[in-house]
């Protein structure tokens, strides 16, 4: 009688497993131990905190810098979105800030040594009644102002960039125009993570997961250091950075912001052949898709209706993205969910970010990102790295300073945004 | 989903709500307030990791509005009660727990 692999013990079998797979690749960044000391704490080890990290060591020559982050690396928003990347903004201060953001993008690959899987396969947003197409025109005009690719789509324009569109006119909710920006697209969101990581690791930067921060040192206004659940961290300034849990650390630190934090739910299809190139949105109907390189449909859901930190959200949520989804694909109804999960995303009422000084000296936060912060990594951490390197706000960042719900001055993109962030 | 009590209409689904954020802010008179004062009023809102309460409306049902203690981390329900009557204490998370449980059983 022959011996098969069946008849093997199960160690047996890993050993041999194990001796045929690739040997795993070195670590991506060093494991430290937490120092008594930085010149910069950044509270929050998302893709905002960490490439935060690596501009302040890269532009401003820092590099005892601390990432301090609760779970692990990019485990919270950072893993969860949907990817979309653009900078169509309605807004001057908007299309400023994403636009940076756009173009530092372009070159990200290049500039940390790292891929990502950056696609430049443009973006679609959909207008599907008459004040939805008013509004979408005026964005379109608002971007050629600004100097940022657009261009305005007829349905059957819409059909040819994207033949699996249904643009039947006796539908709910049907396509009436579109705008394009053809260098929007999407990147492998972890990895985008992973190489602001290794960069920053490569620059001296220290990151320090599983670690949470409980409390400030605040001594005349001014904070001192951080108090974590690994002992306390002396910081010449910190960089709160943490999305949905930011309101929970400005209060620590003593005040208050305009925050609530809510779930945002994501999904996808097991891996299906290429249907899809263009990543299409629609705000009206709450639904935003693209295909992945490797072939599942990622798609995103509304946000749900109240305050959470439990990173789930109600399936009656993905029952209505899905919905207004196969209306718009009808393709779609052959697929199956494979996986749906939950982010909490920080919600400021101008559905802008908030990035600049605190009412506490040495204290920076960014945050405020609500549904829409994964396009924004690169200019967000460019311009927080620039605030906390130097004591005031970046060009970019200054209209978004927390005094702005003071002076009245909000910069309101829910109109241009609408959920689909 | 949510099953949310209604104190008018009795349990039902989320679906048939709107949510209305932090319970019990009043309105206070804008001209005795500094901008920055009025900008609190206008833009903050209690935002907890625990048990929040919040106001919701019964859109689809009795179209009234009602506060409701409600978990932002495990999503129990709490006690609802009537806006202008006195605020139930925030429940002690264990006690309600078995509430819901025999809610579900």
């Amino acid at each position: 009688m022959t011996h098969t692999k069946d008849t093997l013990s199960p160690g047996a079998i890993g050993r041999r497993r194990a001796a045929t797979l690739p040997e795993q690749p070195p670590q991506l960044w060093k494991s430290v131990k937490p120092k008594k000391a930085y010149d910069v704490v950044i509270v929050g080890g998302g893709g905002h905190g960490l490439a935060t990290a690596y501009y302040l060591a890269k532009n401003h020559g820092l590099s005892n810098i601390a990432v301090i982050e609760k779970g692990w690396l990019a485990g919270g928003n950072t893993a969860r979105n949907t990817t979309i990347i653009r900078s169509n903004y309605l807004w001057d201060e908007s299309g400023a800030i994403y636009e940076h953001s756009l173009k530092l993008w372009e070159t990200l690959e290049e500039d940390l040594g790292y891929e990502m899987f950056f696609s430049q396969r443009g973006v679609l947003t959909l207008a599907h009644s008459v004040s939805d197409l008013r509004s979408k025109r005026r964005n379109f005009y608002a971007n050629a102002l600004n100097g940022i690719d657009s261009e305005w789509l007829t349905p059957e324009e819409v059909k040819k960039l994207v033949p699996i569109i249904n643009i039947s006119p006796d539908v709910r909710y049907p396509v009436l125009g579109a705008t394009y920006q053809p260098r929007g697209g999407i990147a492998k969101h972890d990895w985008v993570a992973w190489g602001y990581a290794k960069a920053a690791s490569d620059l001296g930067v220290d990151i320090i997961q599983g670690t949470e921060v409980t409390g400030f040192d605040i001594r005349n206004n001014k904070v001192e250091g951080v108090h974590t659940s690994q002992g306390s961290i002396a910081a010449g300034k910190v960089g709160l950075v943490a999305a949905g849990h930011s309101s929970i650390l400005a209060n620590l630190a003593g005040f208050s912001i305009p925050i609530q934090s809510r779930p945002l739910q994501a999904l996808v299809s097991p891996l299906l052949e290429q249907v899809l190139d263009t990543v299409v949105m629609s705000g009206a109907v709450h639904v935003y898709v693209s295909q992945a390189h490797k072939g599942e449909l990622v798609m995103g859901a509304g946000t749900d209706a109240f305050n959470s930190y439990a990173q789930r959200g109600g399936f009656h949520v993905i029952e209505h993205q899905l919905a207004s989804a196969l209306e718009l694909f009808p393709i779609f109804s052959r697929a199956q969910v494979l996986r749906t999960w939950g982010g909490i995303v920080d919600i400021a009422p101008d559905a802008s970010p908030i990035i600049g000084l605190t009412p506490v000296e040495n204290l920076f936060i960014n945050t405020g990102w609500g549904t829409g912060g994964f396009k924004a990594t690169p200019g967000s951490g460019w311009v927080m790295a620039h605030t906390i390197a130097n004591g005031t706000p970046h060009e970019l960042n200054k209209p978004f300073a927390l005094e702005r719900f003071v002076t009245g001055h909000l910069i309101d993109e829910h109109g241009a945004a609408g959920v689909a962030h | 989903m949510l099953n949310i009590p209604c104190p008018y209409c009795g349990l039902r689904n989320e679906t048939e709500f709107h949510y209305g954020a932090e319970a019990g802010v009043g309105y206070p008179d804008p001209n005795t307030l500094s901008d920055s004062e009025w900008a609190k009023y206008l833009h903050i809102r209690a935002n907890p990791k625990g048990w929040l309460p919040e106001r919701w409306v019964h859109f689809a049902g009795c179209g009234r509005w009602f506060n409701l203690w409600r978990n932002t981390v495990t999503h129990e329900i709490g006690p609802a009660y009537l806006p202008f009557t006195t605020q139930p204490k925030a429940p002690d998370p264990d006690s309600n727990r078995d509430r819901m449980e025999g809610a579900k059983a």
